[in-house]
Formats: structure tokens, C-alpha cells, sequence
């Protein structure tokens, strides 16, 4: 699969191969959406809660630029946190574990669609086909995210927990204003968010919205177990996705270290949200593997064990398994996997270290599009008073 | 040049229609502005004429009315939300002050918010608790924010398209109990050749000493005024129309020649905008000035009862009060 291209062509697919295992099977949670087992082994089509049949039909190619995508945003996910523990960045929001959830979803998203990301969807922004670099600024504190979201059909990163939710959901009523939607090729947005934003009223007024304006817009819960400290247990008795029916519209939960029923679940929502038929919510199953940032120290709220457990599920490792035992891919493959991975890495701690700061007079800029003159007085104060050092020691 | 005598509400409403009817990309959006017309009508008719695409009631969620707002901008909509009360904006502070405030700055210049927010403010319509308050001070407080208040229905009506048209953040602040003063408004003049935006205006010329007001306190003063002129003191009172930025330019003039300073305006004292125009009025005339600047506010309570919120507004006696006081330093 081509980098930044999310399209499933038609060549040369490769049928499932048949597995006496059915979604049935997933005995601890029957609801769950999953086309690829821990293990490794695929299963033909899983059907969701409200009778939809999910399903891939990808080439063997595919297959494998899947596998590459996870282990670049897992590889570059780790030099970044990396990065913070030598200093060279501020901070970091890992995204480890949730590869698949991210990878899936960022891959069934078409060109035009667009994507609201919270700070923590590095793997999507990389299956936009968006140079990693860029939220970086960001984490080393010589910007504030700086990128024009329709330049690349990704806002800028938000803290605010659920915020962007909403300007989802309002972006999506545009397209249906712009009347971009009830065909094929319409636009479909999508909304990431957490386990512990479902507990603000911005994502519950979105749910609202969307439904009643029934916006193109998936809204792309990547449940990873904890908000922060908090389990999930804090935020909900039922289960995420159950949510979505008082809201009047159709909720799944899909296995998120499963790559391929991220990319099958996440698709079909996005092509229903584009013909008109409205907003969905998914829930990804999954797990925050790391630290909820690099500020964070996990072993004061979860136990090692419960880590362990879900390290048995780790997305790329069923995926490997997937392509080795079906011979779609060889060892000179995944070697080569792991070079570009590690290539990338460097050439992205390269150009971090290489980030200069800001010019401290640059922190006037931008705060209006039309200027202030109260503005432009502290900043002519400001390069005065700067300038009083000059040709001093100091 | 068609000049019509108007409310300042139906100014507002005049104007939101010129709004929409130039710019395909204008959409009106709040609670109830649709077929009511909003609660006190400034939407009245708009959404008969342009659609609901174009006049959009919302579900009953000030967040969610801003939140979405932010994402029609990105898109590349003109949104003009409507806060219902001043009271109920605080659920939507968060998405004013981080996201709207910001956007433009963290994307370095490439995410425009061109809104406007859309605020009845102020007390005097004996209501209940909520609907008579003045936040205006949290929002000039905020950077990347501008923030205006229009006084007679010519501003109104001018101030309003001008808001729409800008592409800076604006919130717009409506005095509520002027809505049914009337007053004369050019229609037809060019918005290119209106007063600017964020412009103070000298409201009524003086000599004896500065009266500073803005919204709702701009009759009070310029009734103060006249009550004054009747004793032989000339007040000179300055309109000041936008909050953030502050235009001091006319006020610095003026206190360098009255030496007298009085700022009036309904929020409470502490903190409020008087304060801060106190402070640079002292600054930039320190040596022209007779007596301190004075402060005529609300009181640093709640907003009370509306029984006795005639005495907790600045009238037209405390305005006096506070003038002679500046006299007698």
C-alpha cells in the first residue's frame, strides 16, 4: 500500500483463509469486531451488533504495507519518547499499543476526507501520508502544532480533552451544508478521542449535534483502557459503544490492536457517514501500552500483570504471525521493515535536534489576523527593551 | 441616503440581514433564533427568508453552539453565534477562550475564526438571576479575542457588519435594555465608509471633566451630562465601542485637557475594565491630571435581586457623585 494512499485496489486479492474460529468465538466479549486473533490467525468476516458484516479483501501488498505502517509509527513513536528522555523534547504522548486502532483507521479514511485528531494520533497523521515531523514543534515547545488542517485534512493536535469533538462535528455539518455528501465520492469526517473524553459534555454535545444534523462523522473512540490514572470503570457502566443508541445512532466495538477490523469497521462507518446515512460511534478495543505521557509513571495505578496480558495482544506481533504462517511475507521482508523504520527515526531525531528556537519577539505574532495596536505598542517595547542588551555580556 | 429611525434590536436585525444577504458564507446559529426569532427578536424573520441552513436553531448547549461554530470556520463558514443571556456563556467559555482565542495563533496565522458572539448583556429588564450580567472583562482578558459593545442603533447596525466581516474573533456585545431605543440609522452608507470598528467616539463634547462609557452606560452618561450642563459643568463623554483592543486615543486628549477622570461601566469594580483604563489614563497622564481617576461600577456581589438592581447599577446620580468628587480632591 502506498504511503498516504488508503484506497483497497482490486488486484490481486487475497481471500481469507478459511478459519474454523468465528467472531462467535471471541468468547469474552462476543460483540467485538475482530478479523485477526492474537494469534495471528484470520478470521473470514465478523459481524457487528447491528447485523453489518465486516470484512477485508486486501492484496497481499496491502497486507504488507499495513505491517509497515505499524512498526514505522511504533518505531518512530519510540524515538520520539526517546527524545524527551534526553531532553529534545518537553513531552510526549506515546501511542504505543494502539498502533493498530490508529494505522486501521488513518488507512480507511479516503483523500478527501478529514480527520480531528486529540494529541495522541501520531499513526493516523502518518497514514495521511503527513511528515512525522510536524506535530513535533509541538512537543519541543518551539510551536504550538502550526499546521493548516486543510492543507492536510487533519486539524491541528488538541489538548482540551474532547474539544475537537465538537469542531468535528461542526466541520461535518459544513460538508452536508457544502452538499458534499449522498454519493460515493462525498467527503466523511472523523473524530478521535478517548475512553475518559466520554465523560465531557463537549463529546456528549457532539454526539447530540451530530445526530440531529445528522452529520457525515465517525466518532473514533480508541479505548485504551485509562485516563490517565482513572480506569475505565470511573468514566462508564456500560460499554462505550453502547452509547451511541440513546443518541439515535449506530455504536461498534472493534478489536483495536486488530488492524484489519480497525481498517474494515472504520471504512464502512466512513462510506455510510458519506452517502448521507449519518454519524456512527466506534469503540477500539485496545490498550495504552506506555505511560499516558512521559510525565506519567503507570506502575502507581495498574498492575504488571494486566500489562502482560494484554502484551499477548499486541498488534504487530498477530499481523507478523498473520503474513508468516500465510508465507506473505519472508524474513528479508521484515528485515527491511525494521531498516526503514530505524532510517526514519534517525533522519526524525535529525531534524529535532535541528529545530531552532523561536525568535522571542515572534511570540507577538498571530494573535490576530487583523493585528492590535495595544499589541504592536508591547511589541515595540518589547524589541526596545531587547535591544538594551545588545553589545552587553549578558 | 436612506436614514430610518430604528430600535437598536431592529438595527441588529437590519444589519444580520445585510450580513447574510453579502456574504453566502454567513450562517446565524443559537437557540431559538430560528422561527422565535430569538428571545428578544434580533434573528426575527431571517430564518423565514435565508433557510435553516442559514438561520440554524441548535440543541440547548452553549458549548456545542461554539464548539461546532469552530469546526463551520474551519470549513470556511462566517458564524454569528447567539449566546441567549450573558449569563449562560460560561458552558462555552472553555471553547471561547481555548480554541476560538487561540486558533489563529497556534496555527501561526493559518486557521482563521472569523465569528462573532453574539451577547445580550447587562441588567436594568428587572430579571431574574443570570440574565443581567456583564462578562465582559473575561473576555477582553483574553488574548485573541476582540471585543465590542455598540450604544445607539447606528452603531448597531454599522458595528454588527462590520464584526461579520472581520476575520478576527469578536465578541459583540448587545446592551439588552437599549434594544427598544430608537434612534437614526443610515442605511444605505457604504460598511467601507462606517466609523472603524475599534474606535473610541466622543459622544458629547465638554471641558470640565472626562466621562468614560461604553454600551449600556453611554445614555446613563450622556443623561449625567446634560443633568450636569443644567449646574454649568461641561462633561465631555467618550463612547468607547471596543473593549479589546481599548482605543484610549481620544480619552488621553480629552484628560489632558478636562484634568478630570470618571469611568462608568455595570460589571463589578474589581478587576473590570475601569481599572485597567484608570491605570494607562495615569500613565499617559500622569501630570495633566487634577484627581485620581474614578471608578463608577457595580458592585463586587453577585448580581442582586432585580428588586434592588437599580441600586446596584450606576445611574445618573453616582455618575454626578462621582464628578464632584473629582472636583473636591
Amino acid at each position: 500500500m502506498a504511503k498516504g494512499d488508503p484506497g483497497v485496489t482490486t488486484r490481486g486479492r487475497r481471500a481469507a483463509p478459511r478459519s474454523k474460529r468465528t467472531a462467535s468465538a471471541n468468547a469474552g466479549d462476543p460483540a467485538l469486531v475482530q478479523l485477526l486473533t492474537p494469534e495471528g490467525e484470520r478470521i473470514e468476516s465478523a459481524i457487528g451488533p447491528d447485523g453489518t458484516e465486516y470484512r477485508v479483501d486486501f492484496t497481499d501488498e496491502e497486507y504488507r504495507g499495513l505491517y509497515r505502517d505499524l512498526v514505522l509509527v511504533r518505531k518512530l513513536d519510540a524515538e520520539a519518547t526517546a527524545l524527551q528522555r534526553q531532553g529534545e523534547l518537553g513531552l510526549w504522548a506515546s501511542l504505543l499499543g494502539q498502533e493498530a486502532a490508529q494505522v486501521g483507521s488513518g488507512r480507511a479514511l479516503r483523500t478527501q476526507d478529514m480527520a480531528f485528531p486529540t494529541y495522541r494520533e501520531h499513526g493516523v497523521l502518518y497514514c495521511r501520508g503527513i511528515d512525522p515531523i510536524m506535530p513535533l514543534g509541538l512537543f519541543r515547545g518551539v510551536d504550538q502544532g502550526g499546521w493548516d488542517p486543510n492543507e492536510f485534512k487533519f486539524n491541528m493536535y488538541t489538548i482540551v480533552i474532547g474539544a475537537q469533538t465538537l469542531h468535528a462535528t461542526g466541520y461535518a455539518m459544513g460538508v452536508h451544508m457544502d452538499g458534499k455528501t449522498g454519493t460515493d465520492d462525498g467527503e466523511a469526517v472523523i473524530a478521535y478521542f478517548g475512553d475518559g473524553a466520554t465523560s465531557q459534555g463537549d463529546v456528549n454535545e457532539a454526539f447530540v449535534w451530530a445526530s440531529v444534523f445528522n452529520a457525515p462523522l465517525v466518532f473514533f473512540c480508541q479505548n485504551n483502557q485509562y485516563a490517565i490514572s482513572e480506569p475505565l470503570e470511573r468514566q462508564t457502566r456500560v460499554p462505550l459503544y453502547q452509547r451511541a443508541g440513546g443518541f439515535g445512532f449506530p455504536g461498534v466495538r472493534v478489536d483495536g490492536n486488530d488492524v484489519l477490523a480497525s481498517y474494515a469497521v472504520t471504512r464502512h462507518a466512513l462510506d455510510n457517514a458519506r452517502l448521507g446515512q449519518g454519524p456512527s460511534l466506534i469503540e477500539a478495543y485496545t490498550y495504552r501500552m506506555g505511560a499516558h505521557t512521559t510525565s506519567d509513571d503507570p506502575t502507581r495505578y495498574r498492575i504488571a500483570s494486566e500489562v502482560e496480558a494484554w502484551q499477548a495482544k499486541d498488534p504487530i506481533a498477530r499481523m507478523k504471525a498473520f503474513l508468516t504462517t500465510q508465507q506473505i511475507a519472508d524474513a528479508d521482508f521484515f528485515a527491511s521493515v525494521d531498516e526503514q523504520a530505524r532510517a526514519e527515526s534517525v533522519h526524525l531525531r535529525e531534524r529535532v535536534l535541528a529545530m531552532p528556537n523561536p525568535e522571542p519577539v515572534t511570540m507577538f505574532d498571530h494573535v490576530y489576523p487583523n493585528g492590535s495596536p495595544e499589541l504592536d505598542e508591547q511589541r515595540a517595547q518589547f524589541s526596545k527593551y531587547m535591544e538594551s542588551f545588545e553589545g552587553s555580556a549578558h | 441616503m436612506a436614514t430610518e429611525t430604528l430600535t437598536l434590536g431592529k438595527a441588529l436585525n437590519t444589519g444580520l440581514r445585510k450580513a447574510l444577504e453579502n456574504d453566502p458564507k454567513v450562517v446565524i446559529m443559537g437557540e431559538d433564533v430560528g422561527k422565535l426569532g430569538g428571545v428578544f427578536r434580533i434573528t426575527d424573520g431571517l430564518q423565514k427568508d435565508f433557510g435553516d441552513q442559514r438561520v440554524i436553531d441548535t440543541p440547548l448547549a452553549e458549548s456545542g453552539i461554539i464548539g461546532t461554530a469552530v469546526g463551520l470556520a474551519i470549513r470556511g463558514f462566517r458564524p454569528v453565534c447567539e449566546i441567549q443571556f450573558d449569563g449562560f456563556v460560561y458552558p462555552a467559555y472553555d471553547q471561547i477562550v481555548s480554541q476560538v482565542a487561540k486558533m489563529h495563533y497556534r496555527s501561526q496565522g493559518k486557521v482563521r475564526i472569523p465569528m462573532v458572539i453574539r451577547i445580550p448583556y447587562g441588567g436594568g429588564i428587572g430579571a431574574v438571576e443570570h440574565h443581567s450580567e456583564s462578562p465582559e472583562a473575561y473576555f477582553a482578558h483574553t488574548a485573541g479575542l476582540k471585543v465590542v459593545t455598540c450604544a445607539n442603533p447606528q452603531d448597531a447596525y454599522s458595528m454588527i457588519q462590520q464584526a461579520i466581516a472581520s476575520d478576527d474573533p469578536i465578541v459583540f456585545l448587545e446592551p439588552k435594555r437599549r434594544y427598544w431605543e430608537k434612534g437614526p440609522v443610515e442605511l444605505d452608507a457604504p460598511l467601507s465608509e462606517a466609523y472603524p470598528l475599534h474606535s473610541a467616539r466622543v459622544a458629547r463634547a465638554g471641558t470640565d471633566a472626562t466621562v468614560l462609557a461604553y454600551g449600556p452606560m453611554v445614555r446613563t452618561c450622556l443623561d449625567a451630562a446634560t443633568a450636569a450642563a443644567e449646574d454649568g459643568r461641561e462633561l465631555e463623554v467618550i463612547d468607547l465601542r471596543s473593549l479589546s483592543p481599548l482605543d484610549l486615543t481620544a480619552a488621553y486628549e480629552s484628560v489632558r485637557r478636562t484634568g478630570r477622570c470618571v469611568v462608568v461601566h455595570e460589571a463589578p469594580g474589581n478587576l473590570g475594565l475601569g481599572s485597567e483604563i484608570a491605570a494607562r489614563i495615569t500613565e499617559e497622564c500622569f501630570y495633566s491630571l487634577e484627581s485620581p481617576v474614578l471608578r463608577v461600577t457595580g458592585f463586587d456581589t453577585p448580581y442582586p435581586a432585580s428588586r434592588v438592581e437599580e441600586e446596584y447599577l450606576p445611574d445618573l446620580d453616582r455618575v454626578l457623585d462621582a464628578v464632584d468628587r473629582t472636583f473636591g480632591w
